[in-house]
Parts: C-alpha cells; structure tokens; sequence
C-alpha cells in the first residue's frame, strides 16, 4: 500500500472509529441542551446495537434493522422520560440505573443472537468489497452510518441555532421556568429531545453491531457510551466539537498503534492513556475562556422541572 | 446443601462412567468464568469443556459454572461460595484467581481445586494451561506461505508471557519459511473491545500486513479481514463463520479431554495435584479446519509441523533464536527451557513492536 | 394523572416508598424468573434473605458496601456544591497505588506506624488525583465530569503499568501482580471469621462525620450555597474555588481511602484490575440515598445486597448472569420511581389520592 493509500486508510479507520461515539454524543447534546442530564446512554446504546441486530437478523434487512436500533434506544429513553419527565426522579441516578438495566436486558435478550455473523453494512451495500482495489474500498468502507455520523453535527447545529423550534429547545435548556412562563409546553419538548437522544445511542449502537464489528456479544459497546458522554461535556455543548472530540479521541488511539507498530519504546498500558490525556488538553485549550464556558453549559441541565 | 447419600444414579446406560461415580452421587463440577461465555474466546473454549464433560460423563457429574466473576475482592467469595455450596472440584479460570483459589482451598481441604495458567499448588490445588505456542509456530508457517508481503499484524491485549509466547512462535514460524518475514503488534490494552481490536486491525493493515491474527476475546479481527478481504488466522475459538473467505485457520484451545480425564479422576479417587501444560501432543491446542484458500501443498506442509510438534521432534523455541536487539538468547541445537518460555518477556527478531 | 406538590415532603412516604419499590421490583423479579423457568419464592430468597443468612453473608455485605459508601459521602459532598465527582473510580485506583506502593515499600520493616502511614499515602493518592481536576476547573475551567472521567480510564492503565513493570512481584513469573502485602500493611479484621476489615469502621464513621460537616459547619453551609445559590454565595464572599478544591480534595480522599483499604484488605496486593466499578455505583449510592449519609449507609447496603444476591442467583438458581443484571436495573428504577411519592401527591382527575 502506498503511503497515499495508507494514510487515507488511517483518515477512513479514524472515522469509522468515531462514528458511533459522534451519533450517540451528537444525540445526548441535544438531550442536554435541552436540559435534561441522560447518563444511560451505554445502555441505550447496547439495546439499539442488540435490537438493531436481532431485527436485520429477522428481516433480513440491515436497514430495518437500523429503523429498531433507533426504536429500540428511544424505548429506553423513553422508561427514563417517564421516571425523570413524568416521576420527577433524579436524572443522574435515573440514567445509571438504566445503563445496568440496559446492559443487562441487551445481553438476555441478545443471547440467541450470539453465533451469527451478519456481512457489515458496507459488505451489504458493495458486495465486492473485499476484492477492491484499495484506494476504492477504503471510500466503499465509508457506509451510510458513517455518513449520518459526520453530517448530523451539521443538521442539529443548524436545528439549534437557525430553527425556531431549536430556539425554543435551548431556551428550555437555560430556563424552564421562564419557557414554561412563555407558555411552551416545557415536559414535551424534553420528551423529544430526550427520545432523539436515544434514537440517536441506539443507531450508535447500530453503527457498532451492524457495520464496524457486524456480530452482537455481550457488551460489546464496551464502554463507548461513557466516552460518548464524556465528549459531549469536552464540545461545550457545541455539535462540531462532538465530531472534534471524537475524531481526536479516534485518532489518537489508532497513532497510538502505529506507534506500537514502528516499535516506539513507549510500555502499551502508557500509550493506551493517550487518547484521554489528549481529550482533557484539548478541552483545557477550549476552555480557557472563562465567559464562553458560562455561556454554553445549559443552565437548567439536571433539574427537575417543577411546573409552579 | 445437598445430603449427596440420597441421590440417584445415573442410569445404566450411561456405562462405565455412571459406574464410576461414587456411591454418594454425582461429582459436582464447578466453573468460574472471568468473562461473559459469549460464542468465541478464552471463557467460550473452558464453556466447551464443561459441556464436553457433560456430554461424556452424563449423570456421574452435575457442573455449572458462574461467569463474568471480576478478579479481586469478588473473586474470593463466588469461589468460598461454590465451596461451601457442596462442589467437588472446582475450577478457576483466570490467572487472577491464583490467590483466592489458594486461599480458599486451605480452608476447605477435602474440595479439589484447579487453577487455569497459575503457577501456585497445594496438596488440593493443581495448576493447568496449554501450549498455545506450539499451534502458533504452526500457524507461522502458514503466515509465511499465504503472505505476499511478508508483513503480518498481530492485535494483542498485554504483554504477559502466555501473549509474548504466542507472538514469538509465530514469527519464528513464519521466519523459517520467509526469514525476511516482519510481524508487527498493537496493543489494545483490553482483552474484549471488539470495536478497539477493529482499530487495531485497519491501522495494521493499513501498515501493509496481509495476513492477521490475534490474541484477544472477541471476533474483530476475523470480521476485519473478511470485509477488507485480507486473510486472518484466529484465536481461542474457530471463527471461521466470521471469516468464511478470509479465516484461514484458528489457533483453538481444547480442554474437553483435560476436563474429562480430571473429574474421572476426581470420581475414582485417583485425582492428584500436579502441573499440566499440554500442548499439540495432548490435543489440547488445536488447528480449527483450514478455509478453502489454503493451498493443499501448504495444508500438508503445516500439518507436517504440527505433526512434528506433536512428537517432539520439532520444538517452536529451539536456537538459533536472536531478540529484537539482536542478542543471541539461544545458540543453536539448544531447546528453551520450560521455566524461560513461561516467563518470556522479551521479542524475537522480526517483530516489530515493543513491550 | 398530574402531579401536585405536597407541602412538605412526606416524612411516611420517605420510608414506606422504597418499600414499595422493593415490592414492585420483587413482583418484576419474580415474573421473570417465572418466565425463564425458574422457582420464583426460592430466587428471591436467594436474592434478598440468604445473602444475609450468616455472619459470613453480613460480612460480605458490610465489605462490599464500605468502598460504595466511602465514595458515595465524597461525591454527595461535591455534588451539593455543583461538583460532580464522576471520576471516584480514578482516586480509588490511585489511593490503592499510593497506599500499595507504600505498603509494598514499608510491609517487610514492620512496625505499628506501617499501616497508618499506608492509609495517608491511600488518602494523599486519591487527593492528588483529584487535585488535578480541581486545578483544571479552577484554573482553566475544565470541567469535572469530563477530566475526572477521563482520569479514571488513564488510572487504571497506570495501575496496569505498575503491575508489569515498577511494582510487579519479581518472584511472580512474570504475571501481572504485585507482591503480596505484609501483615503489617495489611487491615486487620473486624472479626475472625469473616473478610470485613477495620475499614467499614472507617466508613460507618464517615457517617456522621459527614452529615455534621454539612450540617453544622460553616464550610458546609458554604457548599450548600455555592451549589444552590451561586450568585448569593459570591455576594456574600463565598468562593467557589474553594468549595470547588475543598470539595474534590474530600471526595477524592475518602476514595483513596477505599481503595487502599480494598488492596490491603480483601485483595492483599495490587492487580490489574482492583474495582468492580465501585466508583460508578457510588454515584447511585448517593443519589439513592437522597445525598444525606444515613440514607447512603442504608442505600450502600441495599446495592451491596443487589451484588451479592445477583452472584448467588447465578451459583445457587443458575441463573444467567444478564438476568441478575436485569432484576438490578429494574429494582433500582422503581426505587428511584417510587421517590416521587415523597414530595408529590398523584391527582387523578380532579381528586386528591394519598
């Protein structure tokens, strides 16, 4: 492989990488802009890869598969929509206790599924993938998910602040009280975002479980949601720095295996911490201004709205 | 607790085995797993086992198995707790396991304990691993024919000796076929994260390697290579269904006879305390079917070794060996030592990479 | 259906809603356990009774609820003062490090001061990991649920590092392990018997310890309304760096705490992998508990039991793991579901109920 090649080989692994942590953070921004603090999004996450699978596995189609991954994480969502939105109970401890119930119900309902490999997405799509030319599979590896990954920072951006209804969205974010003393309808807004935020884990999921590693193991998700998370916070809330983040975090663990491979005498264990220690510089980078950080973190994030 | 006098034996039909157990009932067999069973990896083959002693000893045993049980402070307890549950024989299988197996085999002395890839024993706790090494030369050679680069990249979790054994026979397999041959390693610093191991496996070949493999749990690797249409030799468990084009073989670890000679020992109150590490010999390492891209020259060639392995005239880690520094670790004609194959903490010439 | 708020919250409701959750999640339980063919009266005593049958069990459980604790005050602390803690995970890797390395340094001397000084270094590791994130908050306005997240995932990859190489036992064959601690750097236990150590003392202290520093001092008082009012607390000249370094520098205390008391307790040396994620459900603990200390005790035992019923679900009932895993997470949404009952009344309609 040429070094041409090679490079745009790491740029497509890079983004493959970051696909999932971009569609689940991009969705959980939206949730937290709302307001609305969602801490269960590896479980979603793991139920939208889990249901994504067994529905491509029964239909046979990996696209209806994608339409239940969304589902089924927007169902999970939707159980914590009723105990924070509806019960009023605390979001932080809500969304916890959904990633265990998350983990758990995906692998009991993912247990038939365990010995089927399915042809990843991009197989699907070009069913002579394998046996293409380099430079063509490397872009032939770039599938839909992907795609939906590196524009919807783009989509909620403009949602956020062109849209009247993205307006309305972060004003909830900021001040329930004063949005619901406006008239807007501040728990359904919520439920909303809060069930695109899990449509949005479960294609994250999705994009795990149907394209990059095609197959459902228990836990597959393996910690993605938490880092998911994590990026959300290292945006300041802003949808570009989601992919920014993900990107950063992708790529520096894919250099720290070049790293490896030219044999650079630096212990594994060491190398691994890159990716993170990268993440909180480059957030301190960002952060430094302490005005734009008041101004983006939603004021209202992880109340409870109490309509007076 | 069960009062073992008032059950049942098996039925006649099960022979020799239902004759064997004792008078008070079957022998309980008990698992610990470190990780989710899952289809594929280090905790499925040890499932395999325990199913294979089911299915060969019938009524004379009664196993079960507890899994993802995390090494440190729970470990202890699942194993106090199996203990104390009435099992016969139990067995660990993790490394992390070594002291609360030990721990708790003091306290329960007539219970007979067996502790996967340790190394400490007592009067009721016995050790046991496999020489995956020797089905790693093997699959070596068969890197060193299939390969047209001569690049080969290995995803792997730790720098433990069991890993960095596996890592050296291979290259020294696939060097004795292609002495130019380079095998290059990323580390994941994870055993199970499939997306992570895809990582690995894309910067890997991105980096020119043409064949694959690995030493971690999940099914990435083989998935990698068959979307990428590159070959991969696979691990722990036959993925060739991951990989039906591109798998050429699987390095597959086989505990079904070690588990089933164990609790006919346990039942015939022949069982001892001991080391085994077992390699091809024992068929406790296994080559998973060759893929329909393997040619037959090649298929002969690497059984050959295998083959050669097993009797003993043919050893992965005999000198002349060179490390990565170009020191000379073993002159030529000698055989490595046991003692410095399980504590391997160095590379061989022609890995690239770096511990 | 609406919600109206009551009054004041209901001092019945505060105690009699988790037990209806617990009801309601055993319902839930027994259902599925129905369903995958299990005896449903059995699994749940296995789950709620047995774990408590013995003096071992209750040892167990005061074990396993003690790290939880300890990090669930540390974090309940920060959390009144707009502090989120998520990184406990992190300091209680590093207070195991720190606490280890000395332990392993020091154990072979002997000598009383041996384990003191294994608890401070426990207690200065889990601070200065900590610290770090506190530093960058204040000073660069990094915030804490990212830096101490991540931190927790660059502290167990230390931990693995030293176990390889600085710390790893060179008698050990090359195994990722340290040397075994001493028994002068060893906790002693509670009671023969069983595995708890001193160490849940250190926890049922910070009970107390913890409700009078909120309660009744000023510091307290000054967190309290950093969090809840921040423009007052800088009129009035509280500073929110200090709440914020006081804050992370106690939470990460007592996880260091925690952890060195886990290594040089139950586990007697350091391995790679020291935390079945104690750092993470400590942050339920504290929720659950409703952030006040007596609550967290009760709620530190309730997930305790949560643990130990689940692993003898699988021994005892063979059931699967991603069952217990399943009944986990629903018992845990009721009970956080029930809550609603203690400050809102249910309104049907037009009329009042309950």
């Amino acid at each position: 492989m040429g070094d041409g090649v090679m490079l745009i080989a790491l740029l497509v692994a890079t983004l493959r990488a970051g696909a999932p942590l971009i569609l689940a953070g991009i969705g959980e921004l939206v949730v937290e802009r709302a307001g609305v603090l969602n801490l269960g999004v590896e479980g979603m996450m793991l139920v939208g890869a889990v249901v994504g699978f067994a529905a491509t596995i029964g239909s046979g189609s990996p696209w209806i598969g994608l339409l239940a991954a969304a589902a089924g994480g927007a169902a999970m969502a939707g159980v914590f929509a009723v105990l924070t939105l509806g019960l009023r109970a605390n979001q932080v401890a809500s969304g916890l206790a959904l990633t265990i119930f998350g983990v758990g119900f995906s692998a009991l309902f993912g247990a038939p599924y365990q010995s089927h490999p399915i042809p990843g997405l991009a197989t699907v799509i070009f069913p002579d993938l394998a046996s293409a030319s380099p430079l063509v599979q490397q872009v032939l590896l770039l599938d839909p998910l992907v795609w939906l990954a590196l524009a919807a920072p783009f989509v909620v951006q403009r949602f956020l602040m062109r849209s009247r209804a993205g307006l309305v969205l972060r004003a909830v974010g900021e001040s329930a009280e004063v949005a619901h003393a406006f008239g807007y309808k501040v728990i359904r807004i919520r439920l909303a975002a809060t069930l695109f935020g899990g449509a949005m884990a479960g294609l994250g999921g999705a994009s795990l479980s149907l394209a990059y590693t095609p197959m459902w193991t228990e836990n597959m998700v393996a910690g993605r949601g938490w880092i998911a998370l994590a990026l959300v916070v290292f945006s300041t809330w802003k949808p570009h720095f989601v992919t920014l983040g993900a990107l950063l975090f992708g790529f520096v663990t894919i250099a720290g295996f070049q790293a490896n491979a030219w044999g650079i005498p630096v212990a594994p264990n060491l190398l691994a911490t890159l990716p993170y220690l990268a993440t909180i510089l480059v957030l301190v980078l960002i952060s430094r201004d302490r005005l734009r950080l008041k101004l983006n973190a939603p004021a209202s994030l992880g109340k409870p709205f109490h309509p007076a | 607790m069960l009062s073992r006098r008032s059950l049942l034996l098996a039925p006649a039909a099960m022979g020799l085995a239902a004759r064997e157990a004792t008078a008070a009932g079957p022998l309980k067999v008990a698992y610990v797993y470190v990780s989710p069973v899952g289809d594929a990896g280090w905790t499925f083959q040890h499932e395999l086992g325990r199913r294979a002693l089911d299915a060969a000893l019938g009524g004379a045993v009664k196993t079960s198995f507890v899994e993802n049980v995390e090494e440190g402070a729970d470990a202890e307890r699942v194993i106090r707790k199996l203990a104390t549950d009435g099992n016969d024989l139990i067995f660990t299988t993790s490394f992390g396991y070594m002291n609360p197996t030990v721990k708790v085999a003091g306290q329960f002395p007539k219970i007979k304990f067996e502790h996967a890839t340790g190394y400490k024993r007592a009067a009721n706790v016995a050790t046991y691993s496999a020489r995956f090494y020797e089905g790693r030369y093997a699959t070596g050679v068969l890197a060193g024919r299939m390969s047209k680069s001569g690049i080969a990249g290995y995803v792997a979790a730790f720098p433990i000796p069991e890993v960095l054994q596996g890592i050296n026979a291979f290259t020294l397999g696939m060097r004795s076929v292609n002495p130019k041959a380079v095998v290059k390693v990323v580390w994941t610093s994870s055993w199970f994260d499939p997306g992570k191991e895809r990582a690995g496996a894309d910067t890997l070949i991105a980096g020119g390697a043409d064949i694959l493999t690995h030493h971690t749990d999940s099914t990435a690797v083989a998935q990698a290579g068959e979307e990428k249409g590159v070959f991969t030799v696979a691990y722990n468990s036959d993925q060739s269904k991951y990989g039906p084009k591109t798998c050429l073989t699987a390095v597959t670890h086989n505990w079904n006879e070690y588990y089933i000679g164990r609790a006919k020992a346990a039942i015939a109150g022949t069982w001892k305390s001991g080391d085994v590490w077992g390699g091809v010999k024992e068929g406790m390492t296994k080559l998973a079917p060759y893929g329909a891209a393997v040619p037959d020259a090649v298929r002969k060639e690497v059984d050959a070794k295998l083959a050669a392995i097993g009797a003993g005239t043919l050893k992965p880690f005999a000198g002349p060996i060179t490390d990565q520094d170009g020191k000379v670790k073993l002159a030529a004609g000698q055989a490595m030592a046991d003692k410095d194959i399980g504590e391997m903490k160095w590379f061989v010439e022609g890995v690239q990479g770096k511990i | 259906m609406r919600l109206e708020r009551r009054a004041a919250a209901s001092g019945l409701m505060g105690v009699l809603a988790p037990v209806l959750a617990v009801l309601a999640a055993a319902l839930g339980a027994a259902l599925l356990f129905a369903v995958m063919g299990k005896d449903p009266v059995a699994c749940l005593h296995t789950l709620f009774v047995a774990p408590l049958a013995d003096a071992t069990g209750l040892s167990e459980l005061a074990l396993k609820a003690t790290p939880l604790l300890l990090c669930a005050i540390g974090i309940a602390v920060g959390v009144q003062a707009n502090v989120w803690n998520i990184g406990a995970e992190g300091q209680f890797t590093m207070g195991a490090i720190g606490g280890g390395a000395v332990g392993l340094w020091l154990g072979p001397e002997g000598g009383w001061f041996v384990l003191p000084l294994v608890l401070l270094a426990g207690v200065l590791g889990g601070m200065g990991w900590a610290a770090i994130a506190a530093w960058l908050r204040t000073r660069f306005n990094a915030h804490e649920i990212l830096v101490t997240l991540m931190l927790s995932y660059v502290a167990v990859q230390i931990l693995g590092w030293l176990v390889r190489g600085p710390l790893q036992d060179p008698e050990g064959f090359n195994f990722p392990q340290s040397r075994q601690f001493e028994p002068a750097a060893t906790l002693p236990l509670l009671f023969e018997g069983g595995r708890v150590t001193i160490a849940a003392l250190f926890a049922l202290a910070a009970v107390p310890a913890g409700a009078l520093l909120l309660g009744r001092t000023l510091i307290g008082y000054r967190i309290r309304v950093v969090g809840l009012a921040p423009g007052a607390a800088r009129y009035a000249g509280f500073s929110e760096t200090s709440a914020v370094w006081f804050c992370l520098l106690l939470s990460g205390g007592l996880a260091g705490l925690a952890g060195v008391s886990e290594v040089a307790g139950p586990i007697g040396q350091l391995l790679p992998t020291i935390s079945p994620g104690y750092g993470f459900a400590a942050i339920i603990v504290a929720f659950l508990g409703r952030l006040r200390p007596v609550g967290m005790l009760l709620a530190a035992l309730l997930m305790a039991l949560l643990y130990l019923g689940g692993e003898a679900l699988q021994i005892t009932q063979q059931l699967p793991l991603a069952a217990t895993g399943v009944i986990q997470g629903m018992l845990l949404l009721f009970l956080l579901g029930a809550d609603v009952l203690v400050l809102y009344r249910i309104r049907i309609g037009g009329r009042a109920h309950g």
